[in-house]
């Protein structure tokens, strides 16, 4: 039997970090206060101490300096694991990360190819300032060439985390920080990967399939547990990797139930939602029932937080937005 | 020689730790030195009074500015009326100057966007959270009042973690180049978070950066107001008005040091030793000010202990009526996105309101 540890996301986090750290001297880490502070929200806790500041590197003050650098590390064979300490600070090293993170295999030909994977905490709820609570998946999604994974339990955090570094292509890593101490899962002590691309069905039901991701999974099962005691069932499907899509269990998903609404932060216009949307368009019309519902972050600028509770979607949008979809005609 | 022609390795200082005279104080009139002197006092009593109110849960995450009143408040009260200021996230000190009243601040720290609209007339731009940004924005700022005939100068204030972001090289070449009326103002407080001074850049100094992009940079004791005031007074007079072999810009790196966490969130003793913080604490702004204007005679126990009571007594007034401020009402997400509300953005509202109408506010909020 393997030894589990009882761990928040966060540890978890740094509990992948440390496993591959001690297997492959490859693996580096580098950003914004991840060394001697182990990081903002202490996902780097520890590895200073342990792997030295050749390996767990504190640096200057840009993003694009941290994302390009790693990007000529990882061209050398290297894995490095650059952290951005939020997602709404990536945009210094936005050109990094699309014109060349997921350009290099194509643009040599596979001659280069980048493992590395670029970690930040995003989302929305944690009453932080500007810029410290957006969700831009979509930006990553929307760019060939990269992979997009967005864990919402421990257990799939390190597995995931694991399976990115491994990974010979370069994965943008989202946190979802709400979510980072909100609970408690068993994660095993020993290495093991949870594929990327895969989705995961976290309950089962026959009326709606209800997509979502990140810290939204909570609000979307709490709202299904209280749709239930109505006797509407939801299928909650994680989708846990955003790009590349699992539309195999999109589609399975939707074909069991006919109807389906997608839960996001983001915002709507342009959102994945629209994405998914499409998918059971072009592959499942047949089966559909019921307009897709999305239910969402608004199309405005993330509010300070004040507001935010409004802004996120709650478990009260999801319940109505579940009972339109299921209601309709 | 002017002040801004000193080198960069120096550091230009008017009173050294105990208040004492060590270069040529400023001409300021009695009235203007008191004036300092409580405006820093009232930034330093503001901070704590912020701080504790995060601790209680009355306020979000807050970066307190304890330490850094003397280059705040000495380099904004150099400015002229219709001068401006561009700061990043910590200047509540400076804004104050400017006339942002302290119920706005503390309204955009408790997450109010209101707090983040300056009144009509008070020249401060908008809070600027990633680091850097706002820097290119004071060169580009300066700019268009240098083409639209104006003499208006802008003082961009930022920290030393800035000076590794690319935003922070192309502000300062662009002001180079276009030769804008551009003062920027880096709070050198020795740390980025938890990163050392020493890890931003292999140079000698900050200061010395200007020099490659054509233009002066001087070093100044950021915990001696008078010699910011100073040096800050002698770069916004050059930006007004050069002499003909000048440029317009200057970059000052005022040496100083956060005496708190880099903000609520953060726990410094990870990071650096109390044995540092007590060095730079001998060095505190305020009682040496304090110190050299009571050799001067411009303030007694009785002038300070009137300063420190009406200090207490305005803080604790902006405290109560940010406080009476009521939650927004959700729309106003809506209503500054765009100059007219788009139909989808209608719908989306529509749409919330009538979900919140069915369950209520209690579905929405948390606390
Ligand atoms: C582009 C960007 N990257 C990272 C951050 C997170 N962050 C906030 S403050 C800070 C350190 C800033 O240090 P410095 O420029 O010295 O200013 P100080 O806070 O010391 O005044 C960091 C890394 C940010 N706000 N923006
Ligand atoms: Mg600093």
């Amino acid at each position: 039997m393997t030894e589990t540890q009882n761990l928040t996301l966060v540890q978890a986090v740094r509990d992948g970090l440390f496993t591959e750290m001690s297997a492959d001297e490859d693996v580096v880490v580098l950003g914004e206060d991840v060394g001697k502070n182990g990081g903002v929200f202490r996902a780097t806790e520890g590895l200073y101490d342990e792997f030295g500041g050749d390996r767990v590197i504190d640096t200057p003050l840009a993003e694009s300096g941290i994302i390009g650098a790693a990007v000529g590390m990882a061209a050398m064979g290297m894995r490095p694991v650059p952290e951005c300490q939020f997602s709404g600070f990536m945009y210094p090293g936005f050109d990094q990360i699309v014109s060349h993170m997921s350009r290099f295999r194509t643009r040599s030909r596979s001659r280069f190819t980048l493992p590395m994977t670029l970690r930040a905490p995003y989302g929305g709820g944690i009453r932080a300032p500007e810029h410290h609570s957006e969700s831009k998946e979509a930006f990553y999604a929307h760019e060939a060439g990269l992979k997009v994974a967005i864990p919402s339990t421990p257990y799939d955090a390190k597995g995931m985390l694991i399976s990115a570094i491994r990974d010979p292509d370069p994965v943008v890593f989202l946190e979802p920080k709400l979510i980072y101490r909100a609970f408690r899962g068993e994660v095993p002590e020993e290495d093991y990967e949870v594929p990327l691309g895969e989705a995961i069905t976290r309950r089962e039901g026959d009326d709606i399939a209800v997509f979502t991701w990140g810290a939204m999974t909570r609000p979307t099962m709490e709202a299904a547990e209280s749709l239930a005691e109505e006797g509407i069932e939801c299928e909650v499907v994680d989708l846990r990797t955003v790009s590349p899509l699992d539309r195999e269990a999109i589609v399975e998903a939707f074909e069991k139930t006919g109807r389906a609404a997608v839960v996001h932060e983001a915002p709507k216009s342009g959102g994945l939602g629209a994405e998914i949307t499409a998918t059971i368009q072009e592959e499942a019309l047949l089966y559909q029932e019921a307009p897709v519902k999305r239910i969402t972050g608004f199309d405005v600028p993330f509010p300070l937080y004040a507001l935010e509770d409004y802004y996120l979607p709650s478990a009260a949008r999801v319940e109505a937005g579940v009972k339109e979809a299921v209601n309709f005609p | 020689m002017s002040v801004l022609e000193t080198d960069p390795e120096d550091m230009i200082r008017v009173i050294d730790e105990d208040g004492e005279v060590v270069g040529d104080v400023p001409d300021l009139s009695e009235e203007e030195f008191v004036a300092m002197y409580r405006y820093m006092k009232l930034a330093r009593h503001f901070d704590e009074r912020a701080v504790s109110l995060q601790r209680q849960g009355r306020m979000g995450t807050y970066p307190p500015l304890s330490g850094q009143e003397g280059a705040q408040i000495g380099s904004a009260l150099a400015l002229a009326e219709n001068d401006w200021i561009v700061p990043s996230y910590r200047e509540h000190g400076a804004a104050l100057v400017r006339g942002v009243p302290l119920k706005q601040t503390l309204l955009y720290w408790m997450g109010h966007e209101d707090g983040n609209r300056m009144p009509e007339g008070v020249n401060v731009f908008p809070v600027a959270v990633p680091i850097a940004s706002q820097i290119p924005h004071a060169t580009g700022a300066a700019w268009a009042r240098k083409l639209q005939g104006d003499d208006d100068v802008f003082l961009c204030y930022f920290g030393d973690g800035a000076t590794s972001e690319g935003d922070f090289h192309e502000g300062l070449n662009f002001a180079g180049v276009f030769d804008t009326p551009t003062v920027f103002f880096c709070n050198n407080n020795q740390w980025a978070i938890s990163v050392p001074r020493e890890r931003q850049t292999a140079s000698a100094t900050l200061a010395q950066k200007a020099d490659a992009y054509g233009f002066e940079g001087v070093r100044v004791d950021g915990m001696d107001p008078l010699a910011v005031y100073k040096a800050t007074t002698a770069a916004v007079e050059k930006a007004r008005d050069p002499d003909e072999d000048q440029l317009r810009p200057t970059m000052i790196e005022a040496v100083q040091y956060r005496f708190g966490a880099h903000t609520t969130a953060d726990d410094p003793t990870v990071y650096r030793d109390e044995d540092e913080v007590e060095k730079w604490k001998a060095k505190d702004p305020i009682p040496r000010l304090e110190n050299y204007l009571r050799a001067e005679e411009i303030l007694n126990d009785e002038r300070v202990a009137e300063i420190e009571a009406s200090v207490k007594e305005e803080v604790a007034g902006a405290i109560d009526e940010a406080e009476s401020v009521p939650r927004p009402e959700p729309r106003e997400m809506f209503e500054h996105a765009y100059a007219e509300l788009p139909p989808e953005l209608e719908r989306q509202y529509e749409e919330f309101a009538a979900v919140r109408e069915e369950y209520g506010d209690d579905a929405f909020l948390e606390d």
